[in-house]
């Protein structure tokens, strides 16, 4: 690891949804903040900032991660999928975003992006989950609008859904 | 109530706000962009319980790297006036401490600076010098008048007492065959929106008039408490709500201290401030239920027939008794009996201060707390009484025959079935089956139990029920209180399109999904035809003080208004179709886009065409069919004033729930399972079942956290200890069950579609349901929430021995 100085700020170069951007940043930037307001990436969202609530999820390097418990210097050189990524095209969504819509899995939309980002991430690497297997893995969300009831519904329609047509993620 | 189309209210339409939100384009408060210059404000909290203030020493924060004010509330008092208290006593309530702090987590000094992380390190260097004095954490000790008061203008610590009688309690005491009575402490806790509160404030010192932008959720009866505070005109308030807000749950309320202080902070600085809390400052010191101890006792006839309830109820507010409060406290006051025909009733009502933090609105707002104590006293009843406890509840529902019935303290119970709820219940649910489930369980030492809960879950408050804290006489001075305006704009544009407006400001509930199929079924349209917007502006929208999104009030209140204006514009597009078609208004239908003769389909105009008329030949419509903008402001007559006797209809419409469940206790742990879980509903009119059955799992979901896991608890010295979401859990998907839910529908008569509120049900039914099942499981008499492993525990295994010291 690089020793990087307080005061200083340093270029961030990294790949976000597939493209190449790059900012300055303060070591002690945190990536919800450099996401947010430098990027102007809003749809990753900031619930708890302590690593609880799972809102800020993203994918780093195609692994699900806390945001708020990620600094912007630490990201450089990475791969990094937000929620503004996971759809085909505009006006267009995803299986797993479509699945969500058709069981009213989202209620605010203020924790839905970091479920998305773990759930896409999940789904692809465990195409055919039951139920106890995704309660087990979304235990690391918080989300008080819904119950859960209807995320999980729209997590097992999006799964079965994508082994019939892996294709359309 | 008039009978509606319902081609589109009733179903599950997909809801038109998903598409950004599931795509990261949400506009939250924070997503929003801000003018240059706009500065970021930090706060520095109170550490101390109680303590004077004996210095505040900001200069050095003054002069650290991009700092441009530090505010302290000396600064806040030479510009504001006290925010109006909840109740007439000669008390100050300012947003942020003056001279003294009475809670962990007041605010002590405001901090702005170029960023957030900037204004961050500069708190550190505000030193404030304290000195302490002891604090009052339990509402039993701040009776005690040994302690000294938190606010002297008070004399005690007791903020408002009330006694009331209903009916001749007394004689039915002294008749009666049993006395049976629980007494309860209700913890503290809160729904904790996952977004936290926002805004951002400007002040214009040449119009001396303030634009506040923010995700505050109404009631907007605030709004003049704001604007009094921050000493202009109301119409020099701007208050706006931004498009998206990530949850309140009543919450929401708790932000309108900030955008006085952070309206003050804007002005003194010249400069516009945002502030986004923290979730450690949301948790310590935003705003939460209140805690109460009750103690209720029942009158009961030898086969269970509850004659007469005496309740004592002690309400904790905390530090300062903001408004709405003591709101929490008289919300149910008209539903005091609940579900249960009971003609006899004695109420001692006491409010008192604590160094806790300042409570408000919270899902449920006072039916936690009552129903905890009622529905608990129900189960003792039939334990105490060795009588089954369904019979207890079928014994005393209210009789399906007798609805609109006028309940003891009030209520107008205005339609339902409640026998006819709870037996299908019982059989859809599978109540023998689990009864069944119970006796082998118990067969095999495992600990299980039944626990049962009836519960009527009132909507739409009467904006007067708060009065019921004043006596007649006060009342009397006071002048009458009273409605709840509801309102809606329909408007059309130059291309005929529909365009809906509602002060409703949602966080989450899809009110422009509901509000485009509700004007649809009207104009007989799509509801992809429709365009709502719910975005909030007071300086431009239809708005009055019931305004927002509180106790349930959107399907029955809010749809309700929009179906009206829809109707009255329609009223006018017919009359001008009429003569067009050469056929009278009343046979003018809507359906498929168009305009038509009733029984003669091909003599028709394209509704966009009728629609656009008043737009581009205002002199070919008469000048009473000119449709561009209706408004309807609608106020339900039957919300009426407390009466000379205190008798207050305190919500419009009321639905009823009945709820059962099995659990399972962990014989080492203790740890509670949900087995089984049924709520049966009765909400009146069904506009959107996907997102009624979604109100009702996320308000169970609440409930299951308040009753197992979720407590804001303090130190004997007022230190918090719930101040991460690590110590202050909340249910995840690991422990929420899928809830089996059931209805049936009887329409509220006085609602314009038949709808009732529906969202905070389960928050008032699951606690108490739940905690009547583990009261069964293992035989308790007393159990109070959160039922925790360790609490549990020691009703298993005996209180744990202490650590044996080390030699």
């Amino acid at each position: 690891m690089p020793r990087l100085t307080a005061d200083a700020r340093y270029r961030v170069h990294f790949e976000l949804n597939g493209r190449g951007v790059e900012a300055d940043a303060e070591p002690r930037m945190l990536l919800t903040d450099f996401l947010r307001h430098d990027l102007g990436m809003t749809g990753t969202h900031v619930g708890c900032e302590h690593g609880v609530c799972g809102a800020c999820t993203v994918q780093i390097d195609g692994v699900p991660a806390r945001a708020c418990l990620t600094l912007a210097v630490q990201a450089n050189g990475a791969k990094i999928r937000t929620v503004e990524g996971l759809a085909p095209a505009p006006g267009r969504l995803s299986v797993l975003q479509d699945a969500f819509r058709r069981h009213h899995a989202l209620q605010c939309g203020f924790c839905t992006a970091g479920i998305l980002m773990s759930l896409d991430y999940y789904l692809r690497h465990h195409p055919d989950p039951n139920e106890a297997d995704l309660r087990k893995y979304l235990g690391g969300h918080l989300c008080r609008c819904t119950g859960y009831t209807p995320i999980l519904a729209a997590a097992l329609d999006a799964a079965e859904k994508l082994r019939e047509a892996p294709t359309n993620a | 109530m008039t009978r509606v189309a319902t081609r589109w209210c009733g179903q599950s339409i997909e809801r038109v706000e998903d598409g950004a939100l599931l795509t990261g384009r949400g506009r939250f408060i924070d997503d929003l962009g801000i003018r240059s210059g706009t500065l970021h404000a930090a706060i520095l909290r109170s550490s101390h319980a109680h303590a004077k203030i004996r210095t505040i020493d900001a200069a050095a924060a003054r002069k650290a790297q991009g700092v441009a004010a530090v505010i302290t509330g000396a600064d806040v008092r030479a510009v504001s006036a006290s925010l109006v208290a909840g109740v007439r006593a000669p008390i100050e309530c300012w947003p942020i401490a003056v001279d003294r702090v009475r809670y962990v987590g007041e605010p002590v000094a405001v901090v702005l600076a170029a960023s957030r992380y900037l204004a961050e390190d500069a708190l550190e260097l505000v030193n404030v010098g304290y000195e302490p004095l002891p604090a009052i954490v339990d509402p039993l000790a701040a009776l005690d008048s040994k302690h000294p008061a938190l606010h002297e203008g008070l004399g005690s610590n007791i903020a408002s007492e009330r006694s009331f009688r209903y009916g001749d309690p007394e004689h039915a005491f002294a008749r009666a065959a049993h006395r049976v009575s629980v007494t309860i402490r209700y913890p503290r806790n809160s729904c904790t929106p996952i977004e936290t509160y926002g805004l951002v404030a400007e002040y214009d010192a040449s119009e001396d008039t303030y634009d506040v932008l923010a995700n505050f959720m109404g009631p907007f009866s605030l709004h003049a408490v704001m604007a009094r505070a921050l000493k202009v005109p109301g119409n020099r308030l701007r208050l706006r709500t931004p498009p998206d807000s990530g949850g309140s749950f009543g919450v929401k309320q708790g932000i309108f201290p900030y955008i006085v202080l952070m309206g003050v902070a804007a002005r003194i600085a010249g400069r516009p401030v945002k502030w986004i809390e923290d979730r450690l400052e949301h948790l310590a010191a935003s705003v939460s239920a209140t805690n109460r101890c009750t103690t209720l006792e029942a009158a009961v006839d030898g086969d269970g027939r509850v004659r007469a309830l005496a309740w004592d109820q002690l309400e904790d507010v905390g530090a300062h008794i903001r408004a709405p409060e003591p709101a929490t406290l008289y919300r149910m006051h008209g539903n005091l009996t609940g579900a249960y025909d009971i003609r006899h009733v004695s109420v001692r009502n006491r409010v008192v201060l604590t160094n806790k933090t300042p409570t408000g609105l919270n899902r449920g707002f006072g039916g936690p707390q009552m129903y905890y104590a009622l529905e608990r006293l129900m189960q003792r009843v039939a334990v105490e009484l060795k009588l089954d406890p369904i019979d207890v509840i079928r014994k005393n529902l209210v009789p399906s025959n007798a609805f609109p019935y006028r309940t003891a303290t009030g209520a107008t119970l205005d339609s339902g079935d409640y026998a006819k709820a709870l037996e299908t219940a019982l059989s859809q649910g599978g109540f023998a089956e689990l009864r069944e489930r119970q006796q082998s369980a118990r067969a095999q030492g495992r600990i299980y139990g039944i626990g049962l809960t009836a519960a009527v879950e009132p909507s739409v408050s009467n904006m007067g029920y708060i009065t019921t804290v004043l006596t007649p006489e006060e009342r009397r001075k006071t002048g009458p209180k009273n409605g709840a305006q509801a309102t809606a704009t329909v408007s059309l544009d130059p291309l005929g399109g529909v365009s809906v407006h509602a002060a409703s400001v949602p966080q989450g509930q899809g009110h422009r999904t509901v509000l485009a199929q509700i004007v649809a079924d009207a104009l007989g349209l799509k509801p992809s035809d429709i365009r709502v917007v719910a975005d909030f502006d007071t300086a431009k929208d239809a708005w009055s003080i019931a305004s927002g999104n509180y106790s349930s009030r959107f399907a029955a209140a809010v749809g309700g208004a929009a179906h009206l204006a829809a109707e009255k514009m329609k009223a006018k597009l017919a009359r001008t179709a009429a003569s067009q078609l050469n056929v009278a208004a009343q046979d003018i239908e809507f359906t498929g886009g168009r305009a038509r003769a009733r029984g003669n389909p091909d003599n028709a105009i394209p509704f966009s065409r009728l629609a656009a008329a008043s737009h581009w030949s205002p002199g070919l419509v008469a000048e009473e069919n000119q449709a561009l903008r209706e408004t309807v402001f609608w106020s339900p007559p039957e919300l009426t004033p407390p009466t000379e006797k205190d008798e207050i209809n305190s919500s419009l419409c009321h639905g009823f729930i009945f709820d059962f469940c099995g659990v399972e206790i962990d014989r080492v742990t203790g740890a509670v399972r949900i087995d089984k879980y049924v709520t049966m509903h009765d909400c009146g009119r069904v506009l959107h079942p996907g997102m009624v059955a979604g109100q009702i799992t996320g308000g169970f979901a609440q409930a299951l956290g308040a009753a197992l896991y979720e407590e804001y608890a303090y130190s004997p010295d007022g230190a918090f200890l719930s101040g991460t979401f690590a110590d202050y859990l909340l249910p995840t998907t690991t422990e929420v069950p899928t809830p089996l839910i059931l209805h049936i529908e009887t329409p509220s008569p006085y609602t314009p579609l038949g709808a009732k509120g529906v969202g905070e049900g389960n928050c008032m039914s699951t606690p108490v349901c739940l905690a009547n099942a583990v009261a069964d499981a293992l035989g308790l008499a007393s159990v109070d929430l959160p039922m925790t492993p360790a609490k549990l525990a020691a009703h298993i295994h005996g209180a744990e021995k202490s650590a044996r010291r080390p030699v």
